[in-house]
């Protein structure tokens, strides 16, 4: 017999971001955890950004999801700690972020101190997830969700996407 | 058939809407008990004063939307204005869990969230945000320069208010450290663009620093209820670090070759002390007046 919570976390890490369907949940890190409590599977999710509005879908779509797979009671939680970290976003999550033409954030910094000022560009290394260039320009830190920034390739001038290191 | 097209679509599943209908309580399944030997009044007036400022600061980047002088600026903005009301959402709710009694309260039935009774249902005087935040918008420089200022007074209050003895608090302020990180990067940015641009682009950076310069010491002037807290591990004396806060503004401003303003401060009670320029109320006035007159309303 196939294990009740296996089960339960194998229909919630398939639920898609709202935002970035290419991903799923569990691909872009922010479901925590799944268990099941008697008749009650309890799902975790971290926001990504404070102000993230794609929580509220990801929520009724782990209701919906788990519902429809014959869980009949659904509890989503919010987890704040630890903070999402783009870090978490995992190597099948990257693959499909460049497959649908959006650049992989690399990796976050960690810091416990003072945090530095920037004043310079970003010295992330992006490549052109259309042509593989690495001679791309940054055009704005803040694109179209809050966890991207906008890039324009050098070579063949298209704009894209870059998830952002946080 | 039903008689306003509108009808069908209230009620039962919310999920038919891209970001739903409902208003689940943000902080669901997080542990909100107050830390043992922590009065939860004071807590929740610490979380009210954090709350505010990126409450109203929200506010005010938001009437930026569709005005800043270029697409992506005016896209930044309003990214920003986001991560500020995320940071309110949480800090609002926070202060509603710890004292329940510093939410007002609505008429019976009303659908509204306790964060949402305490931004839309509360007056002027209740708000507890810096007078930094709620002045009125100006032009380009002026947004640049508001946020250079309070992005970096905040992020070095947040990046010490991880270790806050209240998790939730700690938890809030870690998040809030990786985006006010981005903030103060393109304020600065901007800020050194606009000095180093044409001679018009720095005199009006130079004149919005002067216009805003006097409400930078209430950045860290700290109020009772901050030092109180403060002693007891959970909140963070904004006097404190202002030292830390002054090395980053003076690298900006030497990379941007603007001198430190001289003028002193505004002086006297503060927006913690719930005092404001009549420029809140005009806000608020815009801000809540749709909730206020359907307090029952479900939307």
């Amino acid at each position: 017999m196939v294990n009740v919570r296996e089960r339960a976390a194998a229909v919630a890490a398939e639920v898609r971001d709202p935002e970035m369907p290419m991903l799923t949940l569990a691909d872009l890190g922010v479901l925590r955890d799944v268990r099941v409590d008697g008749d009650v599977v309890v799902a975790s999710i971290t926001p990504t950004y404070s102000g993230c509005p794609a929580m509220a879908t990801m929520r009724d779509d782990l209701v919906h999801r788990l519902t429809d797979a014959g869980f009949p009671r659904v509890v989503v939680r919010v987890v704040l700690e630890p903070a999402w970290s783009s870090d978490w976003i995992t190597e099948s999550g990257r693959a499909a972020l460049r497959e649908a033409g959006l650049s992989p954030p690399g990796p976050a910094a960690h810091r416990t101190g003072p945090v530095p000022l920037t004043l310079g560009p970003s010295r992330r290394e992006v490549r052109c997830p259309r042509c593989g260039s690495a001679r791309t320009r940054i055009v704005s830190e803040f694109g179209s969700t809050a966890c991207k920034a906008l890039y324009r390739c050098g070579d063949c001038l298209e704009p894209f996407d870059h998830v952002k290191e946080i | 058939m039903n008689d306003s097209v509108y009808d069908g679509l209230l009620g039962g599943d919310s999920s038919q809407w891209a970001f739903g209908t409902d208003f689940e309580d943000p902080l669901a399944g997080v542990d909100t008990s107050v830390p043992a030997g922590i009065d939860a009044t004071q807590l929740a007036t610490y979380c009210l004063m954090l709350g505010d400022d990126t409450l109203v600061l929200s506010q005010r980047l938001a009437e930026w939307c569709s005005r800043a002088p270029e697409l992506e600026e005016d896209i930044a903005l309003a990214n920003m204005a986001l991560d500020l009301l995320g940071q309110a959402r949480l800090l609002l709710a926070r202060a509603a869990a710890a004292d329940p009694a510093c939410v007002p309260a609505l008429p019976a039935g009303s659908p509204v969230p306790a964060e949402d009774a305490l931004a839309f249902f509360r007056a002027a005087e209740q708000f507890r945000n810096v007078r930094m935040a709620e002045v009125p918008n100006g032009d380009f420089a002026h947004v640049v320069v508001r946020l250079l200022l309070f992005a970096n007074a905040r992020l070095a209050v947040l990046s010490r208010l991880r270790d806050s003895a209240d998790a939730v608090l700690a938890a809030v302020a870690a998040k809030g450290v990786k985006e006010l990180t981005y903030h103060r990067d393109w304020a600065g940015r901007w800020f050194v663009t606009c000095a180093q641009g044409t001679d018009e682009s720095r005199r009006r950076l130079l004149a919005a620093l002067d216009r805003l310069w006097p409400l930078h010491d209430e950045l860290f002037t700290p109020h009772p209820v901050e030092l109180s807290l403060a002693g007891l591990g959970v909140g963070v004396d904004p006097g404190s670090v202002r030292a830390e806060a002054d090395v980053v503004l003076d690298q900006v401003l030497a990379v941007a070759d603007v001198p430190r303003p001289g003028t002193p401060g505004v002086r006297g009670r503060t927006g913690r002390d719930g005092l404001h320029t009549e420029a809140l109320s005009r806000m608020l006035a815009e801000m809540q007046v749709v909730a206020r007159a359907h307090p029952n309303g479900r939307w």
